[in-house]
């Protein structure tokens, strides 16, 4: 099937050794970060595709898009959920500054002989 | 973003300085289909390459005179002596790495693209192929022919595959995906058909050889044949053979050409440093596009002497290539040009540049009086496309500006 294909190939590595021209880890999430750039690129354009569509269609004014505003409620769910949002993607931040308040941290590592001792 | 010629006096299209939306992209027979967000994966594509040849690149010579530059010359003591001290220097600035890095993406993400859009169609794509190409003469294929070592060593432009691979028999998917990200490469440079180089070459002929009439014309390197089909076009009653290392290419380019009504050309596989089964003065023009900088150095001499004897008398050869380092080209601009040779996977990029090809060219037998030199852009429809001619811009090596050297026999 060409869909296993595509999911199996579309990535490949190209022949010869790959240069790195800063930390490879470093450069890693850089890589994974401008593929989802471009994904979002892509969302935006299939969004104003949409709107384009609906507005010919007459269904919503792009204008209309423009010019919302949400009710007090709506304003507040759209709130909740930016800061859902943030909290998501910035858990990593979250657990540094955690890490910082506690005192009595183990790694899991030290409590495996622990809680194994006979 | 939307490239309809009919929108050019309606608001920003008027302002619009940019890439065309894929969506003005030629589809020839066996051009594969693409979806709204494979086409908006493109044109995000398109524009991060213009992105950073214009926006970010300009800021690597800054780097180079104001920090790069000075810090070796303090480390080193001296001036540095050629393209490959310019280019290590570099490669130790954040800058340039940062450059770099999101360049080499780029292309990576480009090949994704394209691979993600051939591949999950390839079944499809290689049944049309077949039900093109199943019957006639124009194409031949050499099963046995080796593939040599220039091509299959590292992949050429991290072209997974390059052009020789295939995934199942008959599959053409490295061809489909060649052929439909070539735009995001070039920003639409190339013209709706990629074939830019192509019509350059024939408005080339056109105004120096008004008389040239050919009769057999040879392609070496071709590809997929996008740059062939203008001059065969051109020259309707000649016969033009298509030359390639790569069967899938060929294949695929054979059912290319059928689907656009073009069916003076004869897709063969072959090598062209061995023309042997051509006699002596069989050709009236032998052409190279955008092909000297992906072979060996032993490769290129053959293909040069090969040429010269294939060719009859008063016959052309030209060959079109980014501009030679030339002695009076600075080194940060030959170390910026070398950028695609080592970090995109053209191996003989660099030492090609630095060539004397006009002394291979004589030594292969051509006259020094006959010897030509010139340059070309893309020739494209210029309501759509961006022209090259019109670009005082650099894009070090991608630029569709070229150089043609040839000779006449």
């Amino acid at each position: 099937m060409s869909i296993d294909l595509a999911l199996a190939l579309s990535s490949a590595k190209p022949a010869g050794k790959r240069p790195y021209f800063m930390d490879p880890a470093v450069e890693r999430v850089l890589n994974i970060l401008m593929a989802t750039v471009q994904e979002l690129a892509v969302t935006r354009e299939r969004l104003d595709t949409i709107e384009r569509l609906l507005e010919m269609k007459g269904v919503v004014a792009r204008s209309e898009i423009e010019t919302f505003e949400p009710t007090r409620d709506q304003a507040a769910e759209r709130g909740l959920w930016i800061q859902e949002y943030l909290n998501r993607v910035l858990r990593t931040v979250q657990q540094e500054a955690e890490a910082l308040q506690a005192s009595d941290d183990l790694a899991s590592e030290e409590v495996a002989a622990e809680v194994s001792r006979a | 973003m939307n490239g309809s010629p009919d929108l050019k006096n309606a608001g920003p299209a008027q302002t619009y300085s940019g890439p065309p939306d894929y969506r003005v992209v030629g589809r020839h027979g066996i051009f594969p289909e693409t979806s709204h967000d494979e086409i908006a994966r493109l044109n995000f594509l398109a524009h991060m390459n213009r992105h950073l040849s214009t926006r970010v690149m300009p800021a690597v010579k800054t780097v180079w005179e104001r920090r790069a530059g000075p810090a070796f010359e303090a480390r080193e003591g001296r001036a540095p002596k050629d393209r490959h001290d310019v280019r290590k220097a570099l490669m130790t600035d954040p800058y340039y790495q940062a450059w770099s890095a999101l360049r080499r993406a780029t292309m990576e993400q480009r090949q994704q693209a394209g691979r993600w859009i051939a591949l999950r169609q390839a079944e499809t794509l290689a049944a049309r192929v077949e039900a093109l190409t199943a019957l006639g003469d124009r194409l031949e294929l050499d099963p046995a022919l080796p593939i040599p070592r220039y091509i299959s060593a590292v992949d050429h432009h991290c072209m997974p595959g390059s052009y020789h691979t295939e995934v199942f028999p008959g599959d053409v998917s490295g061809a489909a995906n060649y052929d439909c990200g070539i735009f995001a490469t070039t920003g639409g440079a190339l013209g709706r058909f990629s074939d830019g180089g192509g019509h350059a070459v024939v408005r080339w002929v056109s105004r120096n050889l008004p008389d040239f009439k050919p009769r057999r014309i040879l392609d070496i390197g071709a590809n997929l044949g996008q740059n062939v089909l203008p001059i065969a076009e051109a020259f309707p009653d000649a016969e033009v053979i298509a030359l390639d290392v790569g069967a899938p290419m060929l294949r695929y380019g054979a059912a290319r050409a059928r689907s656009m009504g073009v069916d003076n050309v004869r897709f063969v596989q072959g090598d062209g440093s061995d023309l042997s089964r051509w006699a002596d003065g069989h050709f009236d023009w032998v052409q190279t596009t955008m092909t000297l900088h992906e072979l060996s150095l032993t490769s290129m001499k053959a293909i040069f002497a090969e040429t010269y004897r294939v060719l009859a008398p008063g016959g052309i050869v030209l060959h079109v290539e980014q501009p030679q380092y030339a002695a009076d080209m600075a080194l940060f601009e030959q170390a910026m040009r070398d950028w695609d040779a080592f970090y995109n996977n053209e191996p003989f990029w660099s030492t090609m540049h630095e060539l004397d090809i006009d002394g291979f060219m004589i030594e292969a037998g051509f006259a020094r009086p006959s010897l030509i030199h010139d340059g070309v852009t893309a020739v494209v429809d210029k309501d759509v496309f961006p022209d090259a001619a019109d670009d005082d811009g650099e894009d070090y090596g991608r630029k569709a500006a070229w150089h043609v050297i040839g000779a006449r026999k």
